[in-house]
């Protein structure tokens, strides 16, 4: 055990707790039962990619879940009656670990975000969505069953299927580990032929017209998202880089990828300095970044990508969240509804008006949420836009866009929150008292916190 | 909790009343729904107190008695805001007198008075809110020093002695944060003026409680550990402190 200060991926708001990585469920256990002894709560933190302040807990016991990172079973399923490849894990493996283990042998985990190093427990407490949501729903929904340590260090093992354990289960899924602490899970997973996605890469003029390509043709593909330039205004604002693909079958690819398409080795080939001078990340130096990402993507291509270079193109920089400087950064990511294409018409132009240089701005259009209250996608449009905090302003145009959400009926992500408005919380969710009635029955004498729960209210 | 852009929840006034510390509550980003003890001597001034919120809402207020002149009630006043706001965001030590330097110098008891209340008083809640703060493993404590602390000068070495007591307090609390989660900012200003100094003539660099409330709020946004306002006072006390004693008892106050 030892004090550690800790932040977010965003690098805001360091608070102080006591940090221990068991490495076995008996000391995950024993780490559980000191926290709670000591009064300040406890929670579980895997690789600290949430953005905010979801695996932090000042003053209390945050459980590293890094160090329980065993694979218990894989069983490979049954093409004939479809049912699915499955791998039972620890909570703290990492995707990145089950990706190196998995692709060669011709499995895929059924959900990656834009890293791969988040652990399963950390995917199931942020309920993690990536290209795939609009057809394959978000991580929990390719979850079997997990195996929840409560705070008062019991164990249960829950699952969708089962209606005894269903409502925890979907308490758990995007429940920012304030249900109790995951320790295994059954994942379902996806095969695949090769280790290349055959993509199709288009340029859209405008953020309407992206908005078309992406309502019309995104069933096509089982992937998809929109990078967009956040400083182009006018005409051109939203212009965006539409990428759309899918696995590709061995005879389809290019015949020097042929000869081994289960190959897969990725590596980080850079590391960010680690001193950055202060605002590197300006409005002008973006702007020219945007320009050349822009103007680089082909008008229309179809080509053949690596896993890393289609859904992890930021993995390739270690620690890439240090350019923002010492001020560190806000990831601020919103989802409307499906007839709210006007709020994110809005949200782009008054981030552009502020001169937000965010070099990072996705599109995404989500499909059908799930049953988990705090499950973050809903159907319709999520918009991911990465600003320094240091950006004058900044708290109020946040605060505005908030309204603006809420108004059109949308949230914003809590994995990546670490400013919201605690009021605007109950209307961006509003089974939150049903999640609240799980989590009392799952944790009843309140351990489980972390500095969001107790910034926002969340319990 | 502090957010990622230095927004407040909770915040305790030591001095309910001082217009450097609501001035930079009012520059600081009190989230809406925010709480706010005040804690100081004069309870009807206090209730008459609206601290803003962002989005143009209102802090919820409580508010505390409290007398620095009696140092055993700091740490019951610290333990009374604890339970209504639970944790501590911020803390600003803003209790104080100024006194009156002629009178200090041949009663006894108003020198005791201002250094009691200035230095004893404050010192005797200042440390149970750090140890607080240490607890929880975050927050700011922003102490409102004073440059007159910087050098004895013949018009004020009482309050200025009060404030060089609490400027050394402060660094060394500072200093014992340092990795706890939790920080200190010392805040030096030169003359303010405010219902503290309306009687008397103003100083040059003379500033005012917005001027001030602005700067400390910048600071805790930047996480820096002490300011002088306005911010050259910070290069002429470093000249005034350098300065021989002969030279610096001809300078005029």
């Amino acid at each position: 055990m030892t004090q550690q200060l800790l932040t977010g991926w965003g690098m805001t708001a360091a608070t102080r707790a006591e940090v221990c990585r068991p490495a076995s469920a008996d000391e995950l256990s024993a780490a559980l039962a000191s926290g709670r002894a000591a009064g300040r709560g406890v929670i579980p933190r895997g690789l600290g990619r949430a953005y905010g302040d979801a695996a932090q807990n000042a003053g209390g016991t945050v459980i590293d879940l890094t160090g329980l990172n065993r694979v218990h079973s894989f069983d490979e399923g049954d093409p004939a009656t479809g049912r699915a490849a499955t791998i039972t894990v620890d909570a703290g493996i990492s995707l990145d670990a089950l990706m190196r283990m998995l692709v060669p042998l011709g499995y895929f985990v059924p959900v990656t975000p834009g890293t791969r190093y988040v652990t399963v427990g950390g995917a199931i407490g942020s309920d993690i969505h990536g290209k795939g949501h609009h057809l394959e729903g978000s991580f929990c929904q390719h979850v079997d069953s997990m195996t929840l340590v409560l705070a008062s260090g019991q164990s249960r093992l829950v699952s969708a299927d089962d209606p005894d354990t269903a409502e925890a289960f979907w308490a758990t899924a995007g429940g920012m580990g304030l249900t109790g602490i995951v320790l295994s899970a059954t994942v379902r997973l996806r095969r695949i032929a090769s280790a290349f996605l055959r993509v199709d890469t288009e340029r859209a003029d405008n953020l309407d017209d992206a908005m078309q390509r992406m309502s019309e043709r995104d069933g096509e593909y089982r992937y998809s998202a929109a990078w967009i330039d956040s400083l182009s205004t006018g005409s051109v604002m939203g212009r965006a880089v539409l990428t759309r693909g899918d696995f590709a079958a061995v005879d389809e690819l290019p015949v020097k990828l042929r000869k081994a398409p289960l190959a897969y080795g990725p590596s980080p080939k850079l590391a960010a300095p680690p001193w950055v001078p202060e605002g590197l990340l300006r409005t002008s130096t973006v702007r020219a970044f945007n320009e050349v990402w822009f103007r680089k993507a082909p008008r229309q291509h179809t080509g053949y990508e690596s896993i890393p270079y289609f859904f992890h193109p930021l993995d390739g920089v270690l620690e890439w969240n240090r350019i923002y400087g010492r001020s560190g950064f806000i990831q601020y990511q919103f989802a409307v509804p499906l007839g709210a294409e006007q709020t994110v018409r809005d949200a782009l132009g008054q981030l552009a008006a502020a001169r937000c240089p965010s070099f990072l701005t996705v599109l995404k259009r989500f499909g059908p949420g799930n049953p988990g209250p705090l499950s973050f996608p809903i159907p319709g449009w999520t918009l991911t836009v990465d600003v320094p905090a240091a950006l004058p302003g900044l708290g109020p145009l946040l605060d505005g866009l908030d309204e603006r959400v809420v108004d059109a009926g949308g949230r914003v992500y809590l994995s990546k929150d670490s400013r919201l408005r605690p009021d605007a919380l109950a209307a961006m969710y509003p089974r939150l008292g049903e999640w609240r009635a799980a989590r009392a029955a799952l944790d009843p004498d309140g351990v489980l916190h972390s500095d969001l729960s107790r910034r926002l209210g969340l319990t | 909790m502090n957010d990622a852009l230095g927004g407040v929840q909770t915040a305790l006034v030591l001095g309910g009343t001082s217009e450097l510390a609501l001035a930079t509550l009012a520059a600081l980003d009190l989230r809406p729904g925010a709480k706010v003890v005040l804690a100081g001597r004069d309870e009807d001034a206090m209730k008459q107190i609206r601290v803003p919120t962002s989005g143009g809402g209102s802090a919820e207020v409580t508010t505390l008695k409290w007398d620095a002149a009696h140092p055993a009630s700091g740490p019951q006043v610290v333990a009374a805001a604890s339970a209504a706001l639970g944790d501590l965001d911020l803390v600003l030590v803003a209790a104080g007198i100024l006194g009156d330097q002629a009178r200090a110098e041949v009663d006894v008891e108003h020198c005791a008075d201002i250094l009691t209340v200035n230095l004893v008083g404050v010192a005797a809640a200042m440390l149970p809110a750090a140890e607080r703060l240490r607890h929880q493993g975050h927050g700011t404590i922003i102490v409102f020093s004073s440059v007159a602390g910087l050098r004895g000068r013949r018009a004020n070495y009482v309050y200025g002695a009060s404030k060089a007591g609490l400027d050394a307090l402060a660094e060394g609390v500072q200093s014992s944060l340092a990795g706890s989660g939790a920080h200190l900012l010392v805040v030096r200003p030169g003359f303010v003026r405010t219902k503290m100094t309306s009687h008397m003539e103003s100083a040059p660099f003379a500033t005012t409680p917005d001027v001030v409330g602005a700067a400390v709020a910048d600071a805790v946004r930047k996480g820096r550990e002490a300011i002088h306002v306005p911010r050259l006072l910070g290069p002429v006390f470093a000249g005034f402190r350098l300065l021989p004693r002969p030279v610096f008892r001809r300078l005029p106050g």
